[in-house]
């Protein structure tokens, strides 16, 4: 047995580290948060550079071809420092969509572009506020061409291209939309992480083309999250551990009544569950991403897993960095917002915890009792 | 990343299995699979007696206490050996749950500190089963606050050397049972606590020991109070220096959170099954958001833990020691148990009141709920284990300890004095 990243895995990891405590310190991260920039341009192309966009896409496709661990590790690591660019949207979600289903021209027209960053990627599933579902999808797809309304769409402002559920005759489909070709327009939301934009998209007669099958999309679409929501688990996974640090630091710094606050038990037992937490989504995450690399038959359920334990270890780590923290911690001066506003907007991106919690018993009682030992 | 055995691990395993399937008391593994909470759950045959002699029979064949020297009766095998035979013993592991507290903790120490002809009088049939060990640490005044024990440890005025114990200790697993017992006393109460202890074994039929079962607050009676009146036990039976038994138990201790890779119940599996069978409003529980919302809560701290433990087996495998991320485990299993059997009965309406038989799968969640508070005490509390992640993993620092540098006499004893 070994669930665990292998020391080349790890080599990478401290490399990926290196790079971005460098290239990605929390003033870059404010940056976005206070500036005009929707994300950091040249940090996303360094990350092309070195390789971390093109992790998982084959060489033939302009990758590097590592695979999907190399990719959770990497995750890892972005969600550490918060990484304001659209790693989540471009890689795990569209290019991902268009390597499980898009069309020999498809993949070769954009996984070589997503791979160097000259294209960036968006998802645009959901429309208007509740749990998303087929049947709450109007946008239309016909004859070639895409009208209806995206919102949130994360990355929306920056990207290229965008996927897009729609509905074709009586089905739900996916099609692919070339941002700049016109029919399309954009408008920015304010949201509770503005290290992430969200973006309202607008599409009349759009020019579009399908990937996979008329009606196909729906399922294409929730086997995509599944994937996106292992690798999205390691980067709330990565935020979870920095914040559970941060909280730490902070304890052994901060005096109060003449000793360390970490040496008072109301501290400590905090730390003590946030360590809880963040080490349960670890092990279920390492389960996840072996579960994706391997393309298992328990996917659905390891996906699910992963995507409740890390949403819950994330929000729960970065709400108790800033109670910690104290008044210190509600400051716009300190980083402990930074994690917060990161852990909340994930734990709502590729649908709620309760839409996970739900998803995950369903579809363990769908497989059988074993699953559940 | 992968499941799999190495070619090495995988050739063991199949040694185990074929050593089991001619040599396990399978006659017992029905009722062996009721066994829940400290029971057995064998009612055909006495449990100790069957524990004995299974524990015999793997003894003579070298599957006892895989951890431990040959010469001491064990088999010489690796950790991950250890874990892999763990996991193909299966239910039958229960029926040495007898031995659990000797091979674990009390062997381990008298390995450490007792002299060469004691190892080699004591160990062999603590490992073969045919002796049971109990380990004599807690008080009624001192559970989390070990080192605050009372049990008096005198020379005797004869000139022999004995010590002449009196005292009394609590939470004893297996007393009755038991032939040896692992004993720490105080010796010296005009120094700080730690400093006055020194650890013994002894008989447990000597004269003056009385072991008086607990009825426990769910009715079943587990554990013992064991009162010394006057018991003499040699000073050849003494672990370590006069004085050094906290440096000894820790010893002891250290033992008990090395057991790897068992994997501790949540009662999840159960509840899921309860929940694929029962209904809420006339639909299965399981298509009810609200309980799918509880259900997954409770999975991925079921997964979480298996995972964890597959991820120490990973270390053992490649010859490392696991991380302290294990630590976690009863944390979360105590904690998710009493939780989970709150909510098996809240499913039930007004009925979950009511254990019985006919209860949903026999009043296991009933016997769970009552059960579960004493999971998260025994073997350290919920708090002392929150204190031992805050501080040896986290590395915060310690409590301010105000009885550190006072004589154990002069500690108070009870708020009220205060007044």
């Amino acid at each position: 047995m070994n669930l665990d990243f292998s020391d080349e895995q790890n080599q990478l990891r401290d490399q990926v580290r290196r790079f971005l405590e460098e290239r990605c310190p929390p003033k870059a991260v404010r940056a976005v948060l206070e500036g005009d920039a929707n994300h950091d341009a040249a940090l996303y192309g360094g990350l092309a550079e070195l390789g971390v966009l093109g992790a998982a896409i084959p060489e033939e496709y302009g990758g590097v071809g590592l695979g999907h661990l190399e990719l959770c590790v990497l995750a890892e690591e972005l969600g550490r420092v918060l990484a304001p660019v659209p790693v989540a949207s471009s890689i795990y979600l569209v290019a991902e969509c268009l390597m499980q289903a898009g069309s020999e021209e498809q993949k070769s027209a954009w996984l070589p572009k997503l791979a160097s960053g000259e294209t960036i990627g968006c998802w645009a599933i959901n429309e208007g506020s509740g749990r998303m579902q087929p049947s709450k999808i109007s946008a239309r797809f016909e004859n070639g061409k895409l009208t209806g309304t995206k919102s949130p769409v994360a990355d929306g402002a920056i990207a290229d291209i965008a996927i897009v559920a729609a509905r074709e005759g009586d089905g739900v489909s996916l099609v692919l939309v070339d941002l700049s070709a016109g029919g399309v327009s954009r408008e920015n939301l304010n949201s509770v992480d503005p290290t992430r934009v969200q973006t309202r998209l607008r599409f009349e007669d759009a020019p579009a083309t399908r990937i996979g099958g008329t009606g196909d999309g729906w399922h294409i679409a929730t086997q995509v999250m599944d994937r996106a929501a292992i690798l999205m688990g390691f980067e709330q996974l990565g935020g979870a551990d920095r914040s559970l640090e941060m909280a730490r630091d902070y304890a052994l710094e901060r005096m109060a009544f003449g000793r360390q606050i970490g040496s008072f038990q109301a501290i400590k037992h905090m730390l003590a569950d946030m360590y809880v937490s963040a080490t349960l989504a670890r092990s279920n995450c390492y389960y996840g991403a072996w579960a994706l690399a391997t393309s298992a038959a328990e996917l659905p359920v390891a996906a699910a897993t992963v995507r409740v334990s890390a949403t819950t270890a994330f929000q729960h780590c970065a709400k108790n960095n800033i109670q910690t923290h104290g008044g210190m911690g509600f400051t716009w001066e300190y980083d402990c917002h930074l994690y917060y506003r990161r852990s909340n907007a994930l734990a709502l991106a590729l649908g709620s915890l309760s839409t996970w919690e739900s998803l995950l018993i369903e579809r363990m009682s769908a497989g059988n009792v074993e699953a559940a030992a | 990343m992968d499941f799999n055995d190495t070619p090495q691990e995988a050739e063991f395993r199949k040694e185990v299995r074929s050593w089991l399937d001619a040599n396990a008391p399978k006659h017992l593994e029905a009722e062996l699979k009721r066994a829940s909470f400290g029971s057995s759950g064998l009612t055909s045959e006495d449990p100790i007696k069957a524990g004995k002699a299974w524990q015999k029979k793997k003894a003579d064949a070298g599957w006892a206490c895989l951890h431990w020297p040959k010469e001491y009766g064990g088999g010489a095998r690796t950790p991950i050996e250890r874990v892999i035979w763990g996991q193909e013993e299966g239910v039958y592991s229960v029926l040495s749950g007898p031995f659990t507290i000797g091979h674990g903790m009390c062997g381990p120490t008298v390995m450490a500190w007792a002299n060469e002809a004691w190892k080699e009088k004591l160990l062999p049939p603590l490992a073969s089963g045919e002796e049971i060990w109990c380990q004599l640490f807690s008080e009624p005044a001192s559970g989390s606050d070990l080192a605050g024990l009372r049990t008096r440890a005198v020379k005797a005025d004869d000139g022999s050397g004995d010590w002449i114990i009196n005292g009394q200790k609590i939470w004893t697993s297996g007393a009755r049972n038991s032939d040896w017992g692992l004993l720490i006393t105080r010796t010296d109460p005009d120094v700080p606590k730690h400093k006055g202890l020194t650890m013994f074994f002894l008989r447990m039929d000597s004269p003056g020991v009385k072991v008086v079962p607990i009825k426990q607050a769910n009715g079943a009676s587990g554990f013992n109070e064991v009162y010394f009146t006057d018991v003499r036990i040699p000073d050849s039976q003494r672990l370590g220096a006069v004085g050094e038994g906290w440096k000894v138990s820790l010893t002891t201790l250290m033992n008990e959170r090395l057991s790897i890779g068992s994997g501790m119940s949540t009662g999840f599996p159960e509840l899921f099954r309860f929940c694929m069978e029962a209904e809420v409003d006339g639909e299965p529980a399981v298509a009810d958001s609200n309980v799918r919302s509880k259900l997954a809560q409770f999975a991925i701290k079921q997964s979480g833990l298996k995972y964890t433990g597959m991820r120490a087996i990973s270390a053992l495998s490649k010859g490392e020691t696991p991380g302290p991320e294990n630590s976690i485990g009863k944390l979360v299993a105590g904690a998710t148990m009493q939780e989970l059997a709150m909510f098996a009965l809240d499913l039930q309406g007004e009925s979950g009141v009511v254990w019985d038989e006919d209860s949903p799968q026999n009043g296991r969640f009933q016997a769970m709920l009552m059960r579960s508070p004493a999971t998260r005490i025994e073997g350290g509390s919920d708090e002392i284990l929150r204190n031992i992640i805050g501080e040896r993993v986290l590395g915060l620092p310690g409590d301010i300890r105000v009885d550190k540098d006072v004589a154990f006499k002069d500690i108070p004893t009870s708020g009220k004095q205060k007044k």
